[in-house]
């Protein structure tokens, strides 16, 4: 089971408070009625699905409830960091190779 | 290829089994094939062994990272079915479960093909109505499904407990007598020996690392952790790696792989005789040869690649067994594993040509493909082959995820995902 920090609580609890809810920061268009099949397909069905880093959300479901966002490692499970919903993707991660 | 039989082992025996051979050999790749396979799971070397004996396409490579059959082929739990909801899923289950009957006799090897029935349980008025949904559906696709009350339940299943006072107690049952199991190792051990013997090369430890394209946008090979191997056409067979391969070849995927797991118990004497599944609690099992119970659990929710999954996953899906098998509550567990499965958003497969010409990809089982083994290779060979699908794996494009046209057993299926 992981261990997940959410950001608002600031604590480390474990993963059954949580639910995944997919890959981070993809924008829904303002104008949904307005977008092309292909751009549609890429909102709605494409995913990176990366094998390495990962950024994604997840919900404190049995806590405070609030989306937050998550820098994890597909092949480790292991989380580099958490961060407010809102906040822009981190450009830098902590312990990455400069 | 020395064919395997009775006269066989007297031979063998005679001469103290001396003149067995390798069931496959293991050539240096060449430089260049017609037909790539990336991934030698029971899908791919399925694909290449009706390239062969199908469509006479013999200079033939499938490539594997690591071992054959080593990745989902390996991990499953073996349940052969073909009860799908709708059209498009029953045309293709249906065309794996016809090859699964007499694909002992096709390969001359024993997949232990057992039609011992599959039978899924309703817990309550939604699951009579879907269940029942799924009998009619699929008896007027021709495949055989029917209701059962649960007195016959429990008389196909004696272990079953059927009693009232159950948490969640058994209302009925839908039962396809053609479902059963297989013996998954021999899967891929049976095609890839008739593979080989046909001229296929089978290359093990032989990671792809990137797909090369032409000025033009068609493939040209692949490189691999043993250099550059040429092919106009690649059938991409990854599994869970599909769409890291497909990313290789710049096309992005409708996929995300997540974890699914399951476990084996100490062997026991025959006491499950069948295939029981329950949607509702969440829980599956079937009885191996070796007298192990073999247990499915439900995926992990997060993407990963560990091939590892949350233990409490393991605990939801015993708790399930102990409910509807209260005479294991005592049993003990000998190992749990993972797989990664790759899942699209309408739980169908893609079984298609790419954007790119020359790519093709057989991907998206999800937590359901090894049922599918012969009937996958048998249209994706033909999709290679004439660079056009068959008839009964044309739906299950890429495209449908822009056009909208999905297979939506996410809702329907009979499986809990």
């Amino acid at each position: 089971m992981l261990l997940i920090r959410c950001p608002y609580c600031e604590e480390e609890r474990p993963e059954l408070e949580f639910r995944n809810a997919g890959e981070a920061h993809i924008a829904r268009s303002a104008n949904i009625a307005g977008e092309s099949d292909d751009d549609f397909e890429k909102f709605f069905f494409i995913r990176s699905n990366p094998k390495g880093i990962i950024y994604e959300r997840w919900r404190h479901m049995h806590g405070c409830a609030r989306f937050f966002n998550a820098v994890r490692d597909t092949v480790t499970d292991k989380f580099v960091m958490t961060y407010k919903a809102g906040e822009p993707k981190p450009s830098k991660l902590p312990g990455a190779a400069k | 290829m020395k064919k395997y039989s009775v006269f066989a082992i007297a031979r063998e025996a005679m001469r103290g089994h001396k003149g067995w051979e390798e069931q496959w050999s293991s050539p240096e790749p060449k430089k260049e094939y017609d037909v790539i396979i990336v991934g030698a799971g029971g899908h791919g070397l399925a694909t290449a062994y009706y390239l062969a004996t199908v469509h006479g396409i013999t200079n033939v490579a499938v490539l594997e990272k690591g071992w054959l059959g080593g990745g989902n082929t390996g991990r499953n739990t073996t349940i052969i079915r073909s009860n799908y909801l709708y059209d498009e899923s029953a045309g293709i289950y249906d065309h794996a479960l016809k090859l699964w009957d007499g694909l002992s006799q096709e390969l001359n090897y024993n997949v232990m093909y057992s039609a011992r029935g599959v039978m899924m349980l309703a817990h309550n008025v939604h699951d009579i109505q879907v269940l029942k949904r799924h009998v009619h559906a699929n008896r007027l696709n021709g495949i055989d499904n029917e209701w059962l009350s649960p007195e016959q339940a429990k008389e196909f299943c004696p272990p079953l407990n059927i009693s009232k006072e159950a948490r969640y107690p058994v209302v009925g049952a839908a039962l396809q007598r053609r479902g059963g199991t297989a013996r998954h190792d021999a899967v891929a051990w049976g095609y890839a020996r008739g593979a080989s013997a046909r001229g296929v090369h089978i290359i093990q430890n032989c990671e792809v690392t990137g797909v090369k394209r032409a000025p033009n946008g068609a493939v040209m090979g692949v490189d691999t952790t043993r250099g550059f191997i040429g092919a106009k056409k690649v059938g991409v067979v990854a599994a869970g790696h599909s769409s890291v391969i497909m990313n290789m070849a710049g096309v992005r995927m409708p996929l995300e792989s997540y974890p699914l797991q399951a476990l084996v118990s100490e062997p026991v004497k025959p006491v499950v005789p069948c295939v029981v599944m329950s949607n509702t609690v969440h829980a599956y099992i079937s009885q191996s040869d070796k007298g192990e119970l073999v247990i499915g659990a439900g995926t992990d929710q997060y993407v990963s690649y560990s091939q590892t999954g949350g233990l409490h996953i393991l605990q939801h899906t015993l708790d399930a067994i102990c409910e509807m098998f209260p005479i294991f509550t005592r049993m003990k567990m000998l190992r749990s594993w993972g797989g990664i499965v790759d899942v699209t958003p309408d739980r169908s497969p893609i079984l298609a040509k790419t954007p790119v010409p020359g790519l093709y990809v057989n991907c998206g089982w999800g937590t359901g493909g090894f049922k599918a083994t012969p009937g996958s290779g048998h249209v994706f060979a033909h999709t290679i082959a004439r660079d056009d699908p068959h008839p009964i794996n044309a739906p299950f494009t890429i495209e449908r995820f822009r056009t909208g046209r999905l297979i939506d057993e996410a809702a329907a299926a009979a499986v809990a995902h």
